[in-house]
């Protein structure tokens, strides 16, 4: 029972390049209001929502991060009023070179790739979003759970993540799409949620332990709240700029991982997204014939996984600034030898 | 000791998961997958594989499912897969699988040491030189290199070196015209036929190894020990090697031994891509195929892989990392 007693030593395979869960507690701990249950969780989340929106304006990466990530939200919020053309009509001629009617020129099958590739944006977005809300809802109530609750509910919880933490995501999402035979945006928003929460339950996990033994936990403990309570009222949202990093990791594997699966035939080929556009340029032979039909959706790809990541990685400078750019430390280091 | 233990205890344990959700799969999936099989391929299975599909999937529910769970154990455990239905109709999983084993370890096992030194040194040396040219470039470049799914980088590269330019091979793993032996031109030929995915592994792999090294070395080198050894006046490159480098591997090391595990599975989209003909590959025939026996093995392999190398690391950091052995 050792193993249920104590939480496993980190030592999953921890992406390392996502250095969150040192991140955030500069951020986070805005003063606990303990004394005013009831506004203290709202003040506080409020307050931090402030500082993240600041630090997003000061810092370039961040700021860069978020206007790819608007310019997408709006092409996805209105993809009729800038694609020219229906995306699925399949009445041009087949393979045209770019021209001021194609911008893009036109896919095997005669459809506008312009137009495919703006209204590739919205299911895209959908998932990286399902995903990005699902998966982070779902890891922070395990995570946060397993830390306030402790003992026994910890053992358990921390297993759960654990053992999904362990097992190779890729390969089973392929095996449980493969069994549902062309999976729609829904469905893979559902599997790759279900499956892709454990890596930030554990970064949640690890920063609501640190809390614990806070004084305003202490006094909600002694006023005698029940956990419940204390949990999403008390303890979430100080976690508010950690549960952004959550977010934009989660979000940003929702990408890749969708567009993975649809590459290679998984999803429903009949959705139009970035990822079903390049399966079909494959199958068809599109090096020879169009280049541009495998580049720009490749390029949207690597655009929004970068938006995800810039802010991830500000996200990481705000809350770690060990990691900040130089430029200042330099400074200091001349101050001080001079 | 305590911390070995609870290591093997939980391998155990996520190797039994992994089994099950094996089992489980595709009894939970709606509509029954077995029966797709019979309908697509009607006339196109053995009786032979269709008796083998009844007990993989246990569509004729004769069986009670705990009966059906330890037959599919003891099938395991006797490393017996079964045979493929679709993909080779009738040759033993085992024997398909183990074919496919080799090229895979081939390509992703060297591309990834290699990717693991000279991510690390390039990390080092980036710490060392902070906010030197090397330090200001490499990060954001590969912040937005390990955002590129592989398998467009490939395909990018194929464009490029293959279709444009001509100087690559870029299909299948040797030149199909060859008959393999172990001569020069054989060999040469599929050492060509790996530089491309190769390439694409090792530049969509590198990032995460020169990002941890870095960040792990500037907290290293923030550390008294290092003011320590400056004020002392060593030489720099023995601060940089045996006070920083050395302090800072750790997570590194156990990451590497963990990718390991990955190399296995690690390269699904990249072998798809230069059908290069290795486990990756062979999981997504399988899976065009709905060769649902091949797809258990291979994701069983894959998992297993990946559970023993994160065992293996585990321990490579308590045997490294005296401060992780103390229990909690």
């Amino acid at each position: 029972m050792a193993t249920l007693q104590t939480p496993p030593e980190p030592g999953g395979p921890l992406e390392p390049g996502a250095t969150a869960e040192a991140a955030a507690p500069t951020l986070l701990t805005t003063e606990p209001v303990g004394g005013l249950p009831t506004f203290g969780g709202g003040l506080s989340g409020a307050r931090s929502v402030r500082r993240m929106a600041r630090a997003v304006t000061a810092n370039r990466k961040a700021t860069v991060g978020a206007l790819i990530l608007l310019f997408f939200i709006v092409v996805a919020a209105i993809p009729g009023v800038i694609a020219p053309y229906d995306p699925n009509a399949e009445i041009f001629p087949k393979l045209l070179h770019p021209s001021a009617q194609h911008w893009l020129g036109t896919t095997a099958l005669g459809q506008d790739i312009f137009s495919q590739v703006v209204w590739g944006t919205r299911p895209v977005l959908l998932i990286a979003f399902g995903v990005g809300f699902g998966a982070t809802i779902i890891a922070m109530l395990v995570g946060v759970a397993a830390a306030y609750l402790g003992g026994w509910s910890d053992g358990v919880l921390s297993l759960i993540t654990d053992v999904l933490l362990v097992i190779p995501l890729f390969p089973l999402l392929i095996v449980i799409s493969s069994y549902l035979h062309g999976a729609g945006t829904g469905v893979m928003i559902l599997v790759i949620t279900l499956t892709g929460w454990s890596y930030t339950a554990r970064q949640l996990r690890s920063q609501a332990l640190s809390l614990r033994h806070r004084d305003f936990l202490e006094a909600a403990r002694v006023r005698g709240e029940r956990a419940r309570y204390v949990i999403v009222v008390e303890i979430i949202p100080t976690m508010t700029s950690l549960l952004v990093a959550a977010f934009l990791t989660n979000a940003l594997y929702a990408v890749l991982f969708s567009s993975s699966l649809q590459f290679i035939g998984l999803g429903n080929p009949n959705t139009t997204s970035w990822g079903t556009m390049l399966y079909w340029a494959e199958n068809n032979e599109a090096f020879q014939v169009a280049p541009l039909w495998i580049i720009v959706p490749g390029l949207c790809i690597v655009a929004l996984g970068a938006a995800f990541a810039l802010l991830n990685y500000a996200f990481d400078e705000i809350g770690n600034p060990a990691l900040r750019p130089v430029r200042s430390m330099r400074r200091k280091r001349v101050k001080r030898s001079g | 000791m305590r911390f070995v233990l609870r290591r093997l205890g939980f391998f155990l344990l996520t190797l039994w998961v992994a089994l099950t959700l094996n089992f489980l799969l595709p009894r939970l999936m709606p509509g029954n997958p077995a029966l797709a099989v019979i309908g697509s391929y009607k006339g196109g299975v053995s009786p032979q594989a269709l008796k083998a599909l009844e007990a993989q999937f246990g569509f004729t529910t004769h069986e009670s499912l705990i009966h059906q769970y330890f037959t599919y154990l003891g099938n395991v455990f006797t490393l017996n897969f079964g045979i493929s239905l679709t993909t080779q109709p009738g040759a033993s999983v085992a024997r398909i699988v183990l074919d496919a084993v080799p090229w895979t370890l081939g390509l992703v096992g060297i591309t990834t040491v290699l990717a693991f030194i000279l991510g690390t040194g390039i990390g080092i040396l980036g710490a060392w030189r902070r906010g030197g040219r090397l330090d200001s470039i490499m990060p954001p470049i590969f912040v937005i290199m390990t955002v590129i799914p592989y398998f467009w980088i490939g395909l990018v590269l194929i464009l490029v070196f293959g279709v444009k330019l001509h100087w690559l091979p870029y299909f299948f793993t040797y030149d199909y015209t060859l008959t393999p032996g172990f001569n020069w031109t054989f060999i040469s030929n599929v050492l060509e036929h790996a530089i491309l995915p190769a390439f694409t592994l090792l530049i969509t792999t590198i990032g995460t190894w020169i990002l941890t090294m870095r960040n792990n070395m500037i907290t290293t080198l923030a550390e008294d020990y290092v003011r320590m050894a400056r004020a002392k006046g060593l030489a720099g490159w023995r601060i940089m090697l045996d006070y920083g480098a050395r302090n800072a591997i750790l997570p590194n090391l156990t990451g590497f031994a963990m990718s390991l595990g990955f190399v296995v599975g690690g390269a699904i989209l990249i072998e798809q891509v230069f059908n290069y003909q290795g486990v990756g590959w062979l999981l997504l025939q399988a899976v065009n195929n709905n060769d649902y026996p091949l797809i258990q093995a291979l994701f069983l392999l894959i998992t297993v892989a990946v559970l023993v190398a994160i065992l293996l690391s585990d321990l490579l950091t308590a045997a490294l990392d005296p401060r992780t052995r103390g229990g909690s």
